[in-house]
């Protein structure tokens, strides 16, 4: 099992909601240890939890019981420490910067030099192959141009916690396998050992990243089961195509039937 | 058979931008026609409605004193857009920090769309003397104010959740979020309201004036013009405020463009 010291420690958490006046649990006695440097996916239907989940890991939300201590501090202390690399959906690049400077934004706020976070932002620019768009603004690329951007700035200070919201789920299927693959090798390719949290509603996709696929349940948002994913790295197409691949993601599905 | 049809509109948009301003211009060449064409047919009398003809030369004979007296007008103008859209700003500032305020404040401001603000023109000229250009600043200060108000802050409300959890996950400093995300992701509205002020400023100073002002005003000349039936010289004051308060609204169209180059409204197709 885990031998190190977990990455992320969420114990027996619960987040209620209170919408119109009556209480609805979103989570519901959640706990999960995540080991350093893991790809997680959490996968479940709509209203299972899973954002929630992620957004309590990344402070953007606070439990409504339970703890969770992320590299042995509260999230709150990680966010403060820029721990967390966010990356939502739809790719939230700002208009008015073009696209080297959209991937400066964090390095600006967190008062790099000017001169370290040129080359850092064309760095990561490089790693997700858009090195030649820097002077383009966000609204001349396309939705899977914008969304590596978005990766490429989540990336730019080096956090040690990546989280992703649904960050393929706009895409069509073609632009979002090449994604999938182009992700595994910035993740790869990353100078740290950067820990991975996954929030998706496809099962192939889950699979293909994960080392482990935490399968959610809706109402109340809770944990059906987590699928380890034994595929050996580096995975690509012919990961895809193995019979391995397939029972796993049968496995995936029939944990989700259950719930 | 599609395949034409998608090449034969490509280039046509260009074209179609590039006579863009064609439709209004007939339009008023028109209108202009039908106007003198009526004065001249139905005999309509001077002191009813003089023939276009007639203002334009009567313009065209005092252009250099007209606009003396319009860029006076139009310093009023002007010194009061400078400081209403200053304090609008300022104040939707302080209300995006203060939730309370703002509460407070937009309902009223958007009521005062519907109030007729030059009615306070003559309390204005009571306060800050009659004939005085003070006066007249504080009625287009406060015209341009509240449009201001509504505008800009709704402007630095505008962006996505998303936006400031993004600022919240860097840990930003409440600075940054409004020097790197809430402002820029305001200019939009501000220019917005830039112009709807660019013209409310100018029809300010030219009324206002109409209740007491120096001689060397362009409100006072229509007025005192109009009021001894010389209407070719009142209707050449009139065109004197058209012009200033067009060439005014375009200089507010180019600094937005200089501004926010990146802006939607002024973007081509994808490359």
């Amino acid at each position: 099992m885990m031998t190190t010291a977990p990455m992320i420690a969420i114990d027996h958490v619960s987040k209620i909601y209170n919408s119109n006046g009556s209480a609805v649990t979103a989570l519901h006695d959640v706990s999960l240890d995540i080991a350093p440097g893991e790809f997680i996916s959490l996968i479940g239907p709509s209203g299972c939890g899973k954002s929630t989940l992620m957004r309590l890991i990344g402070d953007l939300d606070q439990p409504s019981n339970g703890t969770i201590m992320v590299r042995n501090k509260t999230p709150e202390r990680a966010r403060l420490d820029r721990d967390y690399g966010i990356v939502f959906q739809a790719p939230v690049l700002y208009d008015w910067r073009s696209v080297q400077k959209n991937v400066e934004l964090p390095l600006e706020v967190m008062g790099r030099a000017p001169a370290d976070r040129h080359a850092r932002a064309h760095a990561m620019l490089k790693l997700v192959g858009l090195q030649d768009f820097g002077d383009s603004y966000p609204w001349q690329l396309s939705g899977g141009m914008q969304q590596r951007v978005s990766i490429a700035r989540a990336l730019a200070f080096a956090p040690s916690i990546l989280l992703m919201d649904e960050p393929f789920g706009a895409l069509d299927e073609i632009t979002r396998e090449r994604m999938q693959a182009e992700l595994l090798s910035i993740w790869g390719g990353a100078e740290t050992d950067t820990t991975v949290i996954f929030v998706t509603h496809s099962i192939p996709e889950a699979v293909f990243l994960s080392d482990r696929v935490v399968v959610m349940s809706p109402r109340p948002g809770r944990i059906e089961n987590v699928v380890t994913i034994n595929l050996p790295r580096p995975r690509d197409i012919v990961t895809r195509e193995s019979p391995r691949f397939f029972e796993l993601v049968t496995e995936v599905r029939e944990s989700l039937r259950e719930s | 058979m599609a395949v034409s049809r998608i090449s034969s509109a490509a280039p046509r948009l260009p074209r179609t931008t590039q006579y863009a301003f064609l439709p209004p211009v007939l339009t008023f060449l028109l209108g202009i026609g039908l106007w003198e064409a009526a004065v001249r047919l139905f005999n309509i009398p001077l002191y009813l409605l003089p023939a276009p003809s007639g203002i334009i030369s009567t313009f065209l004979s005092q252009p250099g004193y007209l606009l003396r007296i319009g860029l006076y007008t139009f310093g009023e103008a002007l010194a009061g857009f400078v400081v209403g859209c200053t304090l609008g700003t300022l104040l939707a500032a302080v209300c995006v920090r203060f939730r309370g305020l703002a509460d407070g404040l937009i309902p009223f401001s958007i009521a005062s769309n519907a109030v007729p603000i030059v009615a306070l023109s003559p309390l204005l000229g009571v306060w800050l003397g009659a004939t005085t250009a003070a006066s007249k600043i504080g009625v287009v200060a406060i015209m341009t104010l509240f449009p201001t108000l509504v505008n800009v802050y709704r402007g630095l409300t505008s962006p996505h959740p998303d936006a400031f959890q993004l600022m919240r996950s860097y840990a930003a400093r409440q600075r940054d979020i409004f020097l790197k995300l809430r402002l820029p992701a305001s200019l939009p509205y501000l220019f917005n309201a830039l112009k709807i002020c660019s013209t409310l400023s100018m029809i300010g100073a030219v009324v206002a004036e109409f209740f007491g002002g120096t001689q060397n005003a362009l409100g006072v000349y229509i007025k005192s013009q109009a009021g001894i039936l010389r209407l070719r010289e009142a209707w050449s004051g009139i065109v004197m405020a058209c012009l200033l308060g067009i060439t005014f609204y375009l200089i507010i169209v180019a600094l937005e463009r200089v501004f926010m180059p990146w802006h939607v409204s002024f973007r081509r197709d994808r490359p």
